[in-house]
């Protein structure tokens, strides 16, 4: 049973690291990075490392999430603006 | 000619993969056995969680070094929004359910990071993992349209921001004349390790949440 789980979790952490880099929508990108972030979290918890999961969600997922939505929104801001100039 | 291209570092990848995987299983053991000297010096150590024994203790020369390594990502950081002063703004329209959520959140979140800061000692936690969710409760509220985005730090930010360190430079300063950088008596190491811990949490916390609140009012005001 738990050899089905760490493969489908393997199995989805290839997936979603692949899907991140290859989408060439930016948003989706970021999406899938935090997934990433979510399952290597779990990853780490299977390992009996408790302690790396820990900061994999709350860094890893989380604050590496937030920014690079922000990234995402002031870049959207940017190209605003040079749409409303030219 | 793409194609051959793609082909090529396909190819190139692939190989390199494999040298690798080869090279990594074909790694002699390990001459000293680590796990098994950090449980021979758990008793001396302070505290009872090893993972926190090799971070703030075995290896406190590590984290020293780690945590002035984010400071200087936050100079960075601060570097690039620069000395003029603008009006901070929050970003996102304010919404009242998602401002009551992060209200009601927040003192959950330091609630958790104090837990997370305490049971270092003895099981999975410590001041990263605490700072982290000092800084997520700050970037929630931030987003919630809560607190303001902050703006060129003044004093105070400042000394929280370079606390943590400065309490751990200042804890190893005191412990040279013991012969090694940072090793603790053991009879002190517990409070010691504590002391370190709690400074770096609040300092973490600010680092992070620096480096998210910084940016955000600069990409507010663009």
């Amino acid at each position: 049973m738990s050899l089905a789980f760490d493969l489908l979790l393997a199995g989805a952490l290839l997936w979603s690291a692949w899907r991140a880099l290859a989408t060439p929508d930016l948003t989706r990108a970021v999406v899938l990075f935090i997934v990433f972030g979510l399952l290597m979290t779990l990853a780490w918890a299977r390992l009996s490392a408790p302690d790396i999961a820990l900061a994999e969600a709350a860094i890893g997922a989380g604050l590496t999430g937030a920014l690079l939505l922000d990234a995402i929104g002031a870049l959207r801001r940017g190209e605003d603006e040079r749409d409303d100039r030219s | 000619m793409r194609e051959a291209v793609r082909i090529a570092v396909l190819l190139g990848g692939g190989a390199l993969a494999v040298g690798l995987i080869a090279a990594v299983l074909d790694l002699p053991p390990p001459a000293v056995d680590l796990p098994e000297a950090v449980a021979a010096h758990m008793a001396q150590s302070g505290v009872e969680h090893p993972v926190t024994a090799v971070l703030l203790n075995f290896r406190g020369y590590d984290t020293l070094l780690e945590v002035a390594v984010l400071l200087l990502a936050l100079l960075g950081v601060l570097t690039v929004v620069g000395n003029e002063a603008g009006t901070p703004g929050t970003a996102g329209a304010p919404d009242p359910v998602l401002q009551t959520l992060a209200r009601l959140a927040t003192p959950l979140m330091m609630l958790a990071a104090g837990y997370l800061l305490w049971a270092g000692a003895h099981r999975p936690g410590g001041a990263f993992q605490a700072g982290a969710i000092l800084a997520a409760a700050a970037v929630l509220l931030n987003l919630a349209g809560v607190l303001p985005a902050w703006a060129v730090p003044r004093f105070w930010l400042r000394l929280g921001m370079a606390g943590g360190l400065l309490i751990f430079l200042a804890i190893a300063a005191g412990l040279l004349g013991q012969g090694a950088l940072l090793r603790y008596p053991p009879e002190w190491a517990g409070t010691l390790i504590l002391i370190i811990e709690a400074g770096l949490a609040l300092s973490l916390g600010l680092i992070l949440a620096g480096l998210f609140l910084l940016l955000g009012e600069r990409g507010e005001r663009r």
